[in-house]
């Protein structure tokens, strides 16, 4: 399992500084859209822009309160009438679901019905271990994106700003753990986690096994950062090393970080899913997505929706999270500029011309060349 | 450069051994060979245990059995697997071999698609095609292997295997196979509406037409590429091989390209009776493809010109696919043979094992049956792996046809092709080929996964096994041999980045 495509890490320019050199006009014109307004408020407005990154933070929103209002948290049981232990008699013969389609797309009508998600043979409804299932993916998938964090950023702002010796020890340690796949170390250290809190333990050791790809980049920006004039400044001021990484160097590669470790997460979900799939990862007091996929992966021929509802709430997860973090890299990333369409932007400028004729309208043949990769050949 | 591979694997070696001690400390902590006895109420349970822990010599501390275990392992003895005492090194032979298999062949295949898929995306940016791949992607990057493996295991094949045993498709789904893939191609060539409506009506009369002769010709229960099938596809290859590779205008490639071609022909009928007699392997077979595109390199050199070796690029090129089509062709034949084989009863398409037992047969059949046994892996494999180098092909190329020299390229006049093919696609590939050898490392331990499912004996099966049985000795192969390939590719994608880029040094 590799890690997401991170294109920005090739990119040979730092990719904080925008070239004002080259392009004057347009940075001015970026430089006029973004006047006035805070960090925070321009990554938000360009998230906003990425409306598949809405819609999937939308969605993992109501997955995660449905997972965690439905059958509870501890003590308290929720709202839903089953727990994901009871067993109980068939409503339907064989278990069947008794979630129905409305009339219009072939069902027999809109229900829900007791057991939504239908029962498996232990007469146990799905709704509820699923839901179960997918708040022990969830948490594993926040503890995995905690700790990697940490480590990671502790690992690489030491190296990056310290450089030197410990620069050298620290890489060849996370060489080190490079050379093992995720997968693979996961697959040993998760023969370690057993018992109630075992998905607490297996989380924190896939953090501790996936965060050196994080480690990397930050090391990679602090050592370009470092050499800016802010941080002379601040050491002139007299900051302590503590203070120069965590408050003027840690904020400026936040988004390298956050972009990174969302898309760490998307992986981390099908990683733990997978291993508790053969059987490595969550064992049997805990429920997890993958470890239901298994159980009921030999029901496939007579209990098919035993097998969907598991695999489709990972791929809801999985899918929501990474279409965030990819709505997360175009907002912290002031190079991906969205160009729209040919048609959209001629007739937004004859829009524009028929309304004023403002100093900042470029002629119509360089507005062409953005997008004649496409219409050209 | 010999001064920077020396000390890269010097590095590497020192890595390896650290590697090695952790994960040997790691694992032994974590496996309890001990346990089926703990848990048991035998009488002797006391003797028993200490029976074991003299056969694993657990009374050591652990360091001197990792220094026992090490000194075995430098002299190539991998130990043997304590619970079935079968040596590890006669167990990785196989398991290695059956891993390679899927994994080469998925990852060839990732590649070629997942490349030509992303660098048609970059070149459409933002159109409803280059949105189309974006979901895709996201969609397979989002799919839990272990879920799709297990879909096509109990779908995919049940499927297909009841569409092989009675090949009857309806007008309705030839039909709908046109339009979609119509679709498709008309959204992937882009351009004006005009172009679009002609290219989407010729994929569609291709697709209905070509569904429509397997259909017709009883292709499904006797499939076959046969001599005809060869020349229009061949025909269709050169000219597409010289497009992509010199551009049709460069005469003399074309023509060498036919040639090629047209040799492959005359030399079917001769090949035909070389399968039927000489006994084929492996080895033989990788030495006709060599000689195959040596052969396309002499016609190139033949045709000469001044730029005799674009022709003979393009040429050799040709050579292997036409080359291959004809292996496949021989492959097919022996389909009915297979298809009616007892072992196979009816169920052609396997989801366990790597190759049915007591099929017997020649080279052929052997061939057929692993390739039947491959299919459904391959895919699960594909699927993820495509996304991913689909995503990297995307970002390389958008950002080298946003550089300077592509709009200088543009500006002294060059063609679309040349500037694509020649000055963008050469230079994305140089990100890419540093992630390949890193990403068929990742994909070993991915297989991992598809192995369980499809119960394939490979590397990542034996691993699992071990790890079940809590048998150090498997395991610790298994380790170091990841841990091997991943330090090698390590230094593999560093020369190349050095070799491709020039703008890179090697620090010597």
């Amino acid at each position: 399992m590799s890690t997401p495509p991170t294109p920005a890490a090739h990119g040979d320019s730092p990719s904080g500084l925008p070239d004002d050199a080259t392009d004057g006009l347009e940075s001015s014109i970026e430089l006029k859209q973004v006047e006035g307004l805070s960090q925070g408020q321009i990554v938000r407005s360009r998230f906003v822009r990425h409306r598949a990154a809405v819609v999937a933070m939308f969605a993992l929103a109501f997955v995660i309160l449905l997972a965690f209002t439905s059958v509870g948290v501890g003590p308290w049981t929720g709202w839903w009438k089953f727990t994901p232990n009871s067993t109980g008699s068939l409503t339907n013969a064989g278990g069947l679901p008794t979630m129905h389609l409305p009339t219009w797309l072939g069902g027999e009508g809109f229900a829900i019905g007791d057991h939504p998600f239908g029962q498996d043979e232990a007469g146990r409804d799905v709704f509820a271990r699923v839901m179960r299932g997918t708040q022990t993916s969830l948490v594993v998938m926040v503890i995995v994106g905690l700790v990697s964090t940490v480590v990671g950023i502790l690992v690489g702002a030491v190296a990056g700003y310290f450089r030197g010796r410990l620069d050298s020890w620290l890489m060849r340690f996370t060489d080190l753990i490079i050379t093992i796949p995720v997968l693979v170390l996961g697959a040993v250290l998760g023969s370690l986690a057993g018992g109630k809190g075992g998905a607490y333990l297996l989380a924190t050791f896939l953090g501790l096994a996936s965060w050196t790809t994080l480690a990397r980049l930050v090391r990679g920006d602090f050592l370009s950062l470092r050499e800016r004039e802010f941080v002379d400044a601040a050491r002139v001021a007299g900051a302590s090393d503590v203070r120069i990484i965590f408050k003027h160097m840690l904020p400026n590669s936040i988004g390298v970080i956050i972009v990174n470790q969302t898309l760490l997460m998307s992986s981390a979900i099908l990683l733990e899913t997978a291993l508790s799939f053969v059987g490595l990862g969550i064992k049997y007091p805990n429920v997890s997505l993958g470890q239901l996929i298994n159980q009921y992966q030999e029901a496939f021929a007579t209990r098919p929706w035993l097998f969907w509802w598991p695999g489709l709430l990972i791929v809801v997860i999985a899918l929501s999270v990474n279409f965030i973090g990819d709505g997360l890299r175009d907002a912290f990333d002031p190079r991906q500029k969205r160009i729209p369409s040919q048609r959209k932007m001629e007739k937004s400028l004859a829009a524009r011309v028929a309304s004023q004729v403002t100093a900042t309208t470029r002629p119509q043949g360089d507005l062409g060349t953005g997008t004649s990769l496409g219409s050209g050949s | 450069m010999f001064t920077f591979l020396w000390r890269r694997l010097l590095q590497g070696l020192a890595t390896l051994l650290t590697s090695s001690f952790l994960m040997y400390l790691l694992v032994s902590v974590s496996i309890r060979p001990l346990q089926d006895l703990e848990e048991s109420t035998a009488r002797n349970k006391a003797q028993l245990i200490a029976a074991r822990r003299q056969i694993l010599d657990l009374d050591t501390p652990v360091v001197m059995r990792y220094v026992k275990w090490l000194g075995n392992a430098v002299t190539g003895d991998l130990g043997t697997a304590w619970r079935s005492g079968q040596a590890v090194n006669d167990k990785l032979g196989g398991a290695m071999l059956s891993t390679l298999q899927l994994v080469g062949a998925a990852t060839i295949l990732a590649i070629l698609f997942g490349v030509a898929v992303g660098i048609i995306s970059a070149l459409r940016q933002y159109s409803a095609f280059d949105y189309l791949i974006t979901f895709v992607s996201f969609l397979l990057y989002s799919l839990p292997a272990f879920w799709v493996a297990v879909l096509l295991k109990q779908w995919g094949a049940i499927g297909f295997n009841t569409f092989l045993a009675d090949p009857v498709q309806s007008w309705t789904s030839i039909l709908v196979a046109g339009v979609v893939l119509g679709l498709l191609w008309s959204l992937a060539m882009g351009g004006a509406w005009q172009r679009r409506l002609l290219t989407f009506v010729l994929a569609l009369i291709a697709t209905v037409g070509v569904l429509f002769y397997l259909w017709a010709s009883d292709w499904w229960s006797s499939p076959n590429l046969g001599p005809v099938l060869i020349a229009v596809v061949g025909i269709a290859v050169a000219f597409g091989v010289t497009t992509l590779s010199t551009g049709l205008r460069h005469r003399r490639s074309l023509y060498s390209a036919l040639t090629v071609v047209a040799l492959g022909l005359a030399l079917y009928t001769p090949l035909q009776y070389m399968f039927a007699y000489v006994t084929f392997n492996w080895l033989i077979t990788i030495g006709l493809g060599f000689v195959a595109a040596l052969s396309g390199y002499l016609v190139g050199r033949l045709w000469g010109g001044p730029d005799w070796a674009q022709s003979a690029r393009t040429a050799a090129i040709t050579a292997v696919i036409i080359a291959t089509m004809i292996f496949l062709d021989r492959v097919m034949q022996v389909w009915p043979d297979f298809f009616g084989s007892q072992a196979i009863s009816g169920r052609p398409i396997a989801t366990v094992g790597d190759a049915t037992p007591n099929l017997g047969g020649d080279f052929w059949v052997q061939t057929l049956d692993g390739y039947t046994h491959l299919i459904l892996p391959t895919i699960s494999l594909l699927l993820i792996s495509f996304a991913g180098y689909t995503r990297y092909a995307r970002a390389s190329m958008l950002e080298v046809m946003g550089q300077d020299y592509i709009r200088t390229a543009r500006a002294k006049g060059l063609s679309e092709r040349t500037v694509v093919m020649r000055h963008g696609f050469r230079n994305s590939l140089i990100p890419l080929a540093t992630i390949v050898p890193l990403d068929i490392v990742a994909l070993f331990g991915g297989a991992i996964i598809t192995e369980k499912v499809f119960g394939r004996p490979g590397m990542g099966q034996l691993f699992i096994k071990s790890l079940y049985n809590a048998e150090i000795e498997p395991i610790m192969a298994y380790l170091v041999i990841t841990a091997t390939l991943a330090i090698g590719a390590n230094i593999v994608a560093d020369l190349i980045y050095a070799a491709l880029d020039p703008r890179i040094r090697v620090n010597a």
